[in-house]
């Protein structure tokens, strides 16, 4: 986790680079020669937060390497906008296979490498949340357990987004999807089902699992780094909004990822071997409205009338996250916001 | 390698693919203007050396001050500062104490002995001030600058008009004011002193000047009838001011009676305080909300035990007592006398009623008009008469100190270009960087570095300054609570959460550009930019 | 080294001996045992350097293969029958990224209903995908094959998938000279992929490709199977020189010569049919026989030359397109759609059904008396399937075709004793 000393006030660390703070101290992207590891001209949508997730986890791992990492890709959004032949915005070594084996791909990717006596060259996976936590399950679950030397990044936007927006394992309750409308007794998604990818990682005790957003990157480039000072089997659980999906303003993706974790819907935090290690807290606590009401797949939430039990229990899993991970700062730890 | 048709690509081919024409809404850099920049009635750069001050490069701030305001040291201690009533900081925690972070800048050149230079070409124009006020010391420093030739002549026996005899020292201590004073004169402007001009054309056909600035200021105390015994001791506020600057002791008594609501008020309570009184009452007709004074002075004098009574009025004087009629407030806010009378023990009266211009030195002069006892001025700050300018308490405005600063900046840069035969044009003005232009969750939470002040005791009996400054870490620390709204300060934000690479960082001091060949136009740069410099404007397709 | 080996250890040594780098292992019967002993020679260091890994499921098994063949590294697993299945979708993927895995499928029949003996089903499944299929008669021939599909995989950068049947080949102990160290250095060159994922030369693989292209893209694997055909004999011929006995090609002949009537076959099947033709040509009957080795890509212009003078075919397969008929005897017939012959399609051996020589050679003679319908299912129990046929007709709630034909069969083995006692 990074725990700065606050000495720079100005913009504290949040911003990407600050001209006072010294150069090591400034994150990869600000550095005017990062490696772009996806450059121009690639096709995401406006505003897309994976396209921003990606290159934010790639040029750190790049800069943590020497630049010596290979890429592998689940099919989704990431590999399409991509790699549509004949152009390719990747400027590392690629591999796409298909949907469901990323994680495999890249355990022989790795063991390629040791063979050859080539340890220094790193593999990072790549998938979305339904390459990681649905179809992907079974092989990134067999690369935990095996604890090959891979660091597996999901890039989590909660639904499948490249087939239309659909839902997926990591899809919350009441989101409205294709196939969860917004129609019936119970709009949108279920409560009650998806997973919790990172803590299921967790369970498979591997060096190091962590989450992240878009919105903090520091924090973000620190756990890749801290990531590739590790061998073996590593997650990183990027939440990455989808302003075509989440139906927000493209010029919103980074404040709503910043909301996502202020709210306490996403817990920023890290862990090590099972054990949680580290917690990005809340700065400025919010309550789930302030989230939900920038994205139209919640539109039913509040319109034609607001839904104050489907609210309610959004806001109960916040405060059940809050009290989990610890995510407030101890005076205000037992303040709920509507207390406040 | 020689590549598998279609299925493997060379890196980095997308470049072929110009998103840039997805745009509709296109960002654009922009300098919007801060609002401590545009309160401030010395028209100071704020956020411009306060950013070079977060860099811990002083001397770059101290010299960027300079260019618009020759008195750092003294503003640091005297000015009222609105720019911090104005700061967007305000409104998320404390406003950024810019006044303490211009007083540490100021008494870092003092301490470090920086200069000014004058490398402007001779101009071969010569230049009248007439008074060595804030404002005549303004125009006089600049017009220099500007390379001319500039004589003041001030009535009094030294520089500073009300810096000098109208503050008191626990203020503004001499020594400050004499270095700032100083530095105009290294420069090379004339002075004359002990010399009151009574007759301009006379005076600048006499010495051969091209212009000249009027700025004498207001010294003559309004008066008011108040019945009086013939042992009843009442004074002036700005004569009791100027006497008690060498810390002469004028007699005054145990109970000091000061009769006003203005700063000049304060400062005289404030002073008697020190000089021995044991009470000071501030007697105003009004409410405390409707005194003139700035609020910063009112706490001050409170704290000093300064006694106030509000909706109040003078009646008689007597040796040791005076008579108040009670006043209150009609439907409209004014004060109405009320018929009922206390008496309050006095054993003197310091009238500070407020100042007025002496008029007599542009009495028939042709074209100067006067209106409300205030000479009037263009937005360039000339009279009617050709080439005869006027600026500070003189003509209308709030009289401060910094407002004559301005007027004399003002003036200056209009008489420049009078005398090069053009009018002067004020830079466009930015559109505000109001608050709903920030982003402000990047800035990290920072209380506001209050400055130490006086133990209170020991300021109620002595002239040292009661505010002391800032330390070298707390004034980094004020300065880098600065948000720089509306001016890039690099932060690289905007290159950093580009989803499109479509922001090319250009290196230090040089900010960035728009690739509009990438830039999908999603506006992520304009939403997370913390400070407000960057517009996003629909596409003209 | 002439040893008595069982088929399984004695690929798994040919392949330890083309010193693969990544080496990925599931368990599913019959392939297991190659899959064991090789982990064995990876741990006991005498396969080095190489990694073995213990993936989670066949696809597992393919992806790494994939991923390590694309990092540059020999990759190499084994699978059979529902296992094959499951990595179906890797299998394509493989192909069409022209990845040059070898793979050994024991082939297994696929359910339901379950079964784990041995036909051709899983290998025909997958007959479409841009793998090479390379088919053993004997252990030898396996041996031989694994050692020449490295050799193809990597001079044209393609998968190769060596076939030997299940239980049939894989668990028979017989004698099987395995080549020396030395003997596969000198016919098998180091790797040098086509491409690969190099952080040096960094490149995209595997970039989605639109109507644009894609029927280039897919020629283009078809052009590299014809590639194949091309060299295949080529290194056939390489191989007996350096080993010093015949392996592979594309097929392979027996009595062919004036042989009114040719069996054409792939696998281990052959050596049965062999003996019964041998049978009846000390009778003075004029059969032959083809052996399919390369199943894909299709030798057409072979066949159709060893084929052409004969006056009947007779294709023996352990598969078939449900539905249609024989899959080889469709190939084979568009091998010979310009002469007319006539063309038996015989399906045999499903699930591990024996194919006994008489069996066989009762078939024969009933071809070459033009007896032989155009489909056959040898030895099939008409009279148990005719039971169901009818109770299904009857009834739609007839129940599982699997159960009642166990039970049916029970019940006549039964009447059988009670008759017979």
């Amino acid at each position: 986790m990074t725990f700065q000393p606050i000495k720079f006030y100005q913009t504290g660390s949040f911003v990407v680079g600050n001209r006072l703070l010294g150069e090591n101290l400034r994150t990869v992207q600000s550095d005017i020669a990062r490696s772009d590891s996806l450059t121009l001209g690639h096709r995401a949508c406006q505003g897309c937060g994976e396209a921003l997730g990606a290159r934010y986890a790639l040029d750190a791992a790049m800069r943590a390497t020497g630049n010596k990492i290979l890429a592998t890709n689940a099919t989704g959004c990431l590999e399409v906008f991509t790699t549509p032949y004949p152009e390719t915005s990747w400027q590392i070594p690629w591999l796409h296979s298909v949907f469901g084996n990323t994680a495999a791909v890249a355990t022989g990717m790795a063991a390629a490498l040791r063979v050859k006596g080539r340890e220094d060259i790193r593999v990072v996976a790549q998938a979305g949340d339904g390459g990681t936590e649905d179809i992907g399950f079974g092989c990134l679950s067999g690369m935990f357990e095996r604890n090959d030397d891979v660091l597996f990044i999901c890039y989590d936007n909660q639904a499948y987004m490249n087939t239309g927006v659909q839902r997926s394992g990591a899809t919350p309750p009441a989101v409205r999807t294709a196939t969860t409308e917004a129609v019936g007794s119970h709009p949108g998604n279920v409560f009650g089902q998806g997973k919790n990818l990172p803590q299921i990682a967790m369970a498979h005790e591997i060096p190091y699992v962590a989450t992240a957003t878009v919105a903090e990157l520091h924090d973000l480039e620190a756990k890749v780094e801290k990531a590739m000072s590790m061998r073996g089997a590593r997650y990183l659980h990027i939440l990455v909004p989808c302003p075509l999906g989440w139906g927000s303003d493209p010029s919103a993706t980074i404040k709503i990822a910043r909301l996502a974790k202020e709210t306490g819907l996403f817990p920023v935090f890290e862990a090590e071997s099972g054990e949680v290690t580290g917690v990005s807290k809340i700065r400025h606590r919010l309550p789930v409205e302030s989230y939900l009401s920038e994205q139209r797949r919640y539109a039913h939430l509040f319109k034609p009338v607001e839904n104050r039990e489907v609210l309610d229990r959004i806001q109960a899993m916040a405060d059940r996250n809050v009290r989990r991970f610890g995510l407030l700062e101890e005076e205000v730890a037992n303040n709920t916001p509507r207390e406040q | 390698m020689e590549k598998p048709f279609a299925i493997t690509l060379e890196v980095g081919s997308s470049r072929a693919n110009k998103t840039g024409s997805w745009r509709l809404n296109r960002p654009v850099y922009v300098d919007r203007l801060p609002p401590c920049n545009d309160a401030c009635p010395a028209g100071e750069n704020i956020q411009g050396w306060l950013y070079h001050a977060e860099g811990g490069d002083y001397e770059a701030a101290w010299r960027l001050l300079m260019q618009e305001n020759p008195f750092p040291a003294v503003m640091g201690r005297v000015c009222y500062h609105t720019c911090e009533s104005y700061c967007n900081r305000g409104q998320l925690d404390h406003a950024v104490g810019i006044n303490a972070v211009e007083r540490f800048l100021g008494d870092q050149a003092i301490a470090r002995g920086w200069g000014v230079t004058c490398d402007a070409e001779p101009s071969g124009k010569r230049v009248l001030v007439v008074g060595a006020g804030p404002s005549g010391l303004s125009a006089a420093y600049q017009l220099k600058l500007a390379g001319h030739d500039v004589k003041v002549i001030e009535a009094g026996p030294t520089a500073g008009g009300m810096m000098n005899f109208g503050i008191p020292s626990y203020r503004l201590p001499r020594a400050v004011l004499s270095k700032e004073v100083q530095r105009i004169v290294d420069i090379g402007v004339d002075f004359e002193f002990n010399h009151r001009v009574e007759d301009i054309p006379l005076e600048m056909t006499r010495g051969s000047f091209d212009a000249a600035f009027l700025a004498i200021g207001a010294e003559l105390a309004r008066k008011a009838y108040i019945p009086a015994g013939d042992s009843a001791k009442i004074l002036d506020a700005v004569s009791f001011l100027s006497g008690s600057r060498d810390e002469k002791m004028p007699m005054l008594g145990r109970k000091v009676v000061v009769y006003g609501g203005g700063n000049t008020a304060m400062d005289a309570a404030r002073t008697a305080k020190r000089l021995g009184a044991s009470d000071a009452i501030v007697v105003y007709r009004r409410t405390r909300n409707q005194m003139p004074a700035h609020d910063i002075e009112v706490e001050e004098a409170l704290e000093e035990g300064v006694l106030m009574r509000w909706l109040s009025t003078v009646k008689h004087l007597d040796e040791h007592s005076m008579l108040l009629e009670k006043m209150e407030l009609d439907e409209t806010g004014f004060p109405q006398p009320t018929g009922e009378f206390e008496k309050l023990e006095s054993d003197s009266l310091i009238l500070a009623l407020g100042e007025e211009v002496d008029l007599s030195l542009v009495e028939g002069l042709p074209g100067v008009s006067v209106h409300d006892g205030v000479v009037e001025v263009g937005p360039d700050m000339m009279t009617g008469y050709p080439g005869l300018f006027a600026g500070g308490d003189m003509v209308a405005g709030e009289r401060t100190v910094t407002m004559g600063i301005g007027h004399g900046k003002l003036a200056a840069r209009n008489i420049d270009s009078w005398l090069k035969g053009s009018s002067y044009r004020h830079p466009e003005r930015h559109e505000l960087a109001s608050f709903d232009r920030l982003n402000t969750w990047y800035y990290s939470d920072a209380p506001h570095a209050v400055r130490p002040k006086l133990d209170m005791i020991r300021r109620q009996s002595t002239f040292d300054e009661v505010v002391l400054g800032l330390d070298e870490d707390n004034a980094l620390f004020e300065a880098r609570r600065c948000m720089s709204c509306g001016n890039c300060f690099e932060c690289d934000n905007c290159y950093g959460v580009c989803p499109d690479n479509a922001v090319v960082k250009l290196g230090a001091g040089l900010r960035y550009r728009f690739d509009y060949d990438y830039c999908k136009g999603c506006g992520i740069c304009v939403s997370e930019c913390p400070c407000g410099a960057i517009a996003f404007v629909p596409e003209t397709i | 080294m002439l040893e008595q080996i069982e088929g399984s250890r004695a690929v798994a040594k040919a392949v330890a001996l083309c010193r693969p780098e990544v080496v990925c292992a599931y368990p599913i019967s019959p392939q297991t045992h190659i899959v064991e002993a090789l982990g064995v020679l990876v741990k006991t260091g005498e396969l080095s350097p190489c990694e073995f890994i213990n993936v989670e499921s066949e696809f597992a098994a393919m992806s790494v293969a994939i991923g390590a063949s694309a990092t540059g590294g020999r990759a190499y697993t084994a699978t059979a029958s529902q296992g094959l299945l499951f990595m179906i979708e890797a299998i394509y993927n493989a192909a069409g990224l022209g990845l040059p895995i070898v793979m050994t499928l024991a082939n297994r029949a696929i359910g339901a209903p379950i079964n784990i003996w041995n036909d051709h089903s899983d290998a025909m499944a997958v007959r479409d995908s841009g793998w090479i299929q390379l088919f053993a008669e004997t252990n030898q021939d396996a041996v031989d094959l694994h050692i020449q599909a490295f050799r193809l995989a990597e001079e044209i950068s393609m998968p190769v998938m060596v076939c030997m049947d299940g239980f049939i080949l894989t668990h028979a102990v017989e004698e099987v000279d395995t080549p020396s160290q030395g003997q596969v250095d000198a016919f098998l060159p180091k790797f040098v992929p086509r491409q690969v994922l190099d952080v040096d030369d960094p490149v995209s693989i595997g970039a989605m490709v639109g109507p644009e292209a894609f029927s280039e893209v897919r020629y283009l694997a078809h052009a590299k199977q014809l590639q194949a055909k091309e060299k295949i004999p080529g290194i056939s011929r390489e191989f007996e020189l350096i080993f010093g006995h015949p392996a592979g090609g594309l097929v392979n002949g027996y009595r062919l010569e004036n042989a009114d009537t040719v069996v054409v076959a792939m696998g281990s099947l052959l050596g049965t049919i062999k003996d019964a033709v041998d049978d009846l040509a000390e009778e003075g009957k004029k059969v032959g026989v083809l052996g399919i080795t390369t199943f894909r890509p299709f030798p057409l212009e072979e066949v159709y030359a060893y084929l052409s003078e004969a006056r009947r075919v007779v294709t023996i397969e352990k598969a078939f397109a449900v539905g249609m008929g024989g899959i080889l005897a469709t190939d084979v017939a568009t091998s010979l759609n310009r002469v007319r012959i006539d063309q038996y399609s015989v399906i045999a051996g499903l699930g591990g059904r024996a194919i006994t020589k008489a069996s066989v050679r009762s078939l024969l003679e009933d071809a070459i008396d033009d007896r032989l319908e155009p489909l056959t299912f040898l030895d099939l129990d008409h009279e148990l399937v005719e039971r169901e046929i009818t109770r299904m007709r009857e009834s739609k709630r007839s129940g599982p075709t699997a159960e009642n034909l166990i039970r049916d069969a029970q019940l006549k083995k039964f009447s059988r004793t009670q008759r017979d006692g």
